[in-house]
């Protein structure tokens, strides 16, 4: 692995990856918050047309021309969505479909054109399909460098703007923002960050390497700043991560490597985040069902010991979990004795286990019962 | 003949994609109704990991449990996506998002390792390989007839036979599975039964156009059908035969340009809806461009004959009433207020007196019912006591 490293094609190929992970993963927080993941599926299907178009243009594999044109029919495409969704009645969804099949129809006729009248020159080019991070030269990082650095600094001139378009659209328009223009810049920006994703990744799965780490990123943290930031990170380690091995493996493919790696850290971020997470929310619901049932018991235990005008008042177990509708967990009745809320008695002549609640026990139920009239309270 | 027929290479290259076009329109259309369009990207794209693994299960690529199997793939895409969402920690259309590529790039790795035992590769998950049916044959009845051609002949049938037995229930469970709920008729498994069929059928059609066109074959047709036509079944009709439309022109195209043939069919497909979003008789961008005109040429008029009508039989009318003071008093330019009177002309609400513009007895009621709504308005807007 550390000989992989040190060669300068590997090193290239790698720091390439990961700027271009880095640029997706944080371009695509704003699509996810948006609501616009399947968008950036449609725009990064019909850049195929326009990979093609460059390829044509410049004769070769150029990465400047091919990444304008794959910007064009990108743009043409958002605004054919555009154009669809405002003046037929066809949902959203139908509208995204019909870009998406379409221009990919069209990128793959022009895609068959190009290789049968070029030849070998073209052989570069079926790597923007599925991504090809080895092809990534030395001057392409310049390249890349200089989009992802264009669209750092939009998205940290424009912070605030861009954060109040992405969560209350309505309100911003009613602050004077220009909202159809930032929507139009943020949109083009998600253009950017798939034709610098191309080469990596490949028109078929780039939707992934934007949706995946800013899904991942989003169980982490309820704040836009760390989920940008979390989410290029992510975006950079699935690139470096998925190059690395694509490159020492023959004929694997780079895109689908990456997406692999980008939708592990979502499993693991599902499953792991703390509090959004799943096992997180399993530990709260459980202890929240475990505090309630501890509750129930000390309130019925208080209600009786009322009712009999006898603070100490013994009740009878089985009497308690058939009151209470269900059969108390087994340790619950012992894991209140230990909290000293409850204690046993005996109350001959019945042998049945009996309690009573201790004056820590009356406590308790009080400050509870409390807290659930506030809970009640509030709106 | 029939034979003759099945033997002929190009005859088979378009029936297998008319097969396609209309198996899948078919379908499509509930699909784009319902509002689940998408869900066709997402089932075809896993459909390939499905394809992989069966494959690799049993060792066959085609027949009834590669059909299956793979098409079990296609639905647990779905219910993934929509387990995901449900859970609330990402919304939908990031959940199809991230399931589909997931499997996808599995599949597509699978296929890379093993690549030296398949003979399917990553080009032909993309493109299929139309150009090349009639290699595979079957003997049905004593003809020859390309594997392809049988499978998707079959999926046709099934697909037209769940329509049409279950037509009433989609019908009432795409426009109203709130009602088709309270009636008991399973609008859940009706839903399911759409995307398994929409699986299969993508699998059927996964060796001919491959994954990315078949969405083009679901979802176009039907969306340009929707353009041109209200009804349901005319639209299933339009959709099928559009789509069959596309595979002929396209095969046409494909061999006269030298390019991949299921590309140019599903280019084709883009093409007719691009022909119906300008042209389309009623809701076209060129029909609406003139309803606009004509409403707006309307509005002008009521606002032309309210003006005459306020100034007839007055000293200035000699002044007022004429072309000058539209274009002096009213602000108007000159080309609208000639095209306004033209058009009150035509209408037969106001006559030419020399310079003079003139109310007939239709442009004076015109004028007067706007006057009344007026005062309809205003004693709305005053409260009564």
């Amino acid at each position: 692995m550390t000989g992989l490293l040190s060669s300068q094609i590997v090193q290239t190929v790698v720091l390439g990856a990961a700027l271009l992970g880095a640029i997706s993963g944080m371009l695509g927080a704003f699509a996810v918050l948006r609501r616009q993941s399947l968008l950036g599926d449609a725009l990064s299907h019909a850049a195929l047309p326009g990979v093609c178009l460059g390829f044509l243009v410049a004769g070769g594999r150029d990465l400047g021309a091919v990444m304008a044109g794959a910007f064009l029919t990108g743009a043409l495409a958002a605004l054919s969505m555009m154009l669809i969704v405002r003046r037929t009645r066809l949902k959203t969804d139908a509208a995204l479909g019909i870009v998406l099949s379409v221009y990919f129809a069209a990128g793959i006729v022009a895609l068959t054109y190009v290789q049968a009248s070029t030849g070998a020159a073209s052989a570069g080019l079926s790597g923007f399909l599925f991504g090809q991070a080895a092809a990534i030269l030395r001057g392409d990082l310049v390249v890349m460098a200089t989009i992802g650095a264009a669209a750092l600094a939009l998205v940290l001139g424009l912070w605030k703007e861009f954060k109040l378009v992405s969560f209350d659209p309505g309100f911003a328009r009613a602050q004077g923002l220009p909202v159809t223009v930032l929507e139009a810049a943020l949109t083009v920006m998600v253009a950017l960050a798939i034709v610098i994703g191309l080469q990596l990744v490949g028109v078929v799965l780039m939707v992934a390497l934007l949706i995946a780490p800013a899904a991942a990123a989003r169980q982490w943290t309820g704040t836009l700043g760390p989920m940008v930031a979390l989410s290029s990170a992510i975006g950079a380690a699935a690139g470096a991560g998925g190059a690395l091995i694509s490159a020492g493996t023959r004929g694997l493919a780079t895109g689908p490597v990456v997406v692999l790696i980008a939708t592990a850290a979502v499993l693991v971020s599902l499953l792991f985040a703390p509090r959004r997470g799943v096992i997180a929310q399993a530990i709260t619901a459980r202890r929240a069902r475990l505090r309630l049932g501890d509750d129930r018991v000390l309130a019925a235990l208080q209600g009786l010991a009322r009712s009999h005008d006898d603070p100490a008042y013994p009740a009878e177990q089985r009497m308690l979990e058939t009151a209470l509708g269900t059969r108390a967990s087994p340790g619950q009745f012992a894991a209140l004795e230990r909290r000293g809320l409850i204690r046993p008695v005996q109350h001959p002549p019945e042998t049945t286990p009996h309690w009573e609640l201790t004056r820590a026990g009356h406590t308790e139920a009080e400050t509870r019962a409390d807290a659930r009239a506030t809970d009640r309270g509030r709106p | 003949m029939i034979a003759a027929f099945f033997d002929s290479i190009t005859a088979m290259i378009v029936l297998t994609g008319a097969l396609v076009g209309a198996s899948a329109a078919l379908l499509g259309t509930f699909l784009v109704l319902r509002g689940n369009a998408m869900l066709t990207d997402a089932i075809s794209h896993s459909v390939v990991f499905g394809i992989v693994v069966v494959w690799m299960l049993t060792g066959v690529l085609s027949g009834p449990v590669q059909l299956i199997g793979a098409a079990v793939a296609g639905v647990l895409t779905v219910v993934l996506s929509e387990l995901l969402a449900r859970s609330r920690l990402v919304r939908m259309d990031a959940a199809i998002g991230l399931v589909f590529p997931a499997l996808f790039a599995a599949g597509v790795i699978l296929i890379s390792v093993n690549a030296r035992e398949v003979h399917i590769d990553v080009d032909t998950v993309l493109l299929g390989e139309i150009g090349f049916v009639w290699l595979d044959t079957v003997t049905l009845g004593g003809v020859r007839v390309p594997v392809a051609v049988a499978t998707l002949a079959a999926v046709l049938a099934v697909n037209l036979i769940f329509v049409v037995a279950l037509w009433k229930e989609l019908k009432l469970a795409t426009f109203d599975p709130g009602l088709a709920a309270a009636l008991g008729l399973l609008p859940g498994a009706l839903h399911y039964g759409l995307l398994g069929l929409t699986s299969v059928t993508a699998v059927a059609a996964f060796d001919a156009v491959g994954a990315i066109l078949f969405i083009a074959f679901v979802i176009v047709p039907p969306a340009t059908a929707f353009l041109l036509t209200r009804r349901l079944w005319w639209m299933v009709v339009l959709a099928m035969v559009l789509a069959v439309a596309a595979a002929a022109a396209g095969y046409a195209l494909a061999v006269q340009w030298n390019v991949s043939i299921g590309g140019m069919m599903a280019s084709m497909t883009g093409v007719w809806f691009a022909l119906a979003l300008v042209l389309a008789p009623e809701r076209g961008l060129i029909a609406q461009g003139r309803q606009h005109r004509g409403a707006r040429l309307d509005h002008d008029c009521r606002a032309l004959v309210v003006h005459l009508l306020s100034h007839q039989d007055t000293p200035d009318a000699a002044e007022e009433n004429t072309l000058r003071a539209l274009t002096d008093h009213l602000r108007w330019p000159e080309a609208r207020a000639r095209a306004t009177i033209l058009r009150a002309l035509d209408r037969g609400l106001i006559i030419r007196q020399g310079r003079l513009l003139a109310l007939r007895p239709k442009g004076i009621a015109e004028a007067q019912s706007q006057f009344d709504r007026q005062s309809d308005r205003a004693a709305q807007d005053t409260p009564a006591r």
